[in-house]
């Protein structure tokens, strides 16, 4: 009978994808916004890739899942722009955009859509196989 | 003459269980997919098969201090990337989906053997 592991590990890649989707929605809904200061304005979030290590600490062979390990602002430098009309300028006449490359939010969006869609395709084989392996003997 | 279950089933258990083992370390593997550093994991059927069939003499403990060895051949094994990405991860999407895919076939396949097996005892129980 398949382990109900499966369904954990992943459901624990469908978890960590949708954290993705989720700031990349951020990122992207963000992408335009303006401030008058670096500190106001928003950076670019990134999650953290890790590998579910304590789920495997009994037993070398087990399946491991992923986890968010942290959420990161990225460190890449903002967009400063010159417009001294600007109601948000500064007093130098600067605004400042976020560091949100729309390209690769939108790849990051699709890797992280394929790969939840794995994760959602495995569980239906899994669910497929245990349900013929509950009927074993009835035919 | 009795039925014995162990001899009727053959090896088909054990390779569900195997199988079993595959599909959730292939599962770990997909979902692994965007970890770096990850290194992507199976099993080996033969080599397992190997070891079933030709079991190697175990170690005599005698004392309480004496460690035993681990088999080796029953370990997941790190897969060969054909193209190394730069992260350090080892997972090929389109190779674990084969792979995956394969498993699945396998699993059923056995799975239908043992049914198989199962509906030849019941009509030697049965006697119709």
């Amino acid at each position: 009978m398949p382990s109900f592991r499966i369904f954990d590990i992943a459901g624990s890649g469908m978890l960590a994808q949708s954290t993705r989707l989720n700031l990349v929605a951020s990122n992207l809904s963000n992408a335009e916004t303006v401030s008058s200061s670096i500190e106001q304005t928003y950076k670019s979030r990134q999650p953290v890739f890790a590998t579910h290590l304590q789920s495997a600490k009994n037993d070398l062979n087990a399946g491991v899942g992923v986890r968010v390990a942290g959420i990161v602002e990225s460190q890449a430098p903002l967009r400063m722009e010159y417009m001294p009309h600007h109601p948000k300028a500064d007093e130098n006449g600067y605004i400042f955009k976020p560091n949100v490359d729309t390209l690769e939010e939108t790849t990051n969006m699709m890797s992280a859509s394929r790969s939840y869609q794995d994760n959602a395709q495995i569980i239906n084989t899994a669910k497929q196989l245990m349900q013929q392996t509950l009927k074993l003997g009835q035919g | 003459m009795t039925i014995n279950f162990k001899n009727a089933f053959s090896t088909h258990p054990g390779a569900i269980d195997v199988w079993n083992k595959r599909t959730e370390l292939l599962a770990s593997n997909l979902a692994n997919v965007d970890t770096p550093h990850y290194k992507a994991r199976d099993l080996d059927f033969r080599t397992i098969l190997k070891g079933v069939q030709s079991p190697q003499m175990p170690l005599w403990a005698t004392r309480a201090g004496h460690q035993g060895i681990r088999s080796t051949e029953q370990d997941a094994l790190y897969r060969n990337p054909h193209q190394p990405s730069l992260d350090g991860n080892t997972v090929e999407s389109e190779q674990e989906h084969l792979r995956f895919a394969e498993n699945t076939l396998q699993y059923q396949a056995s799975l239908e053997f043992l049914n198989q097996r199962i509906t030849g005892l019941r009509s030697a129980i049965r006697g119709d």
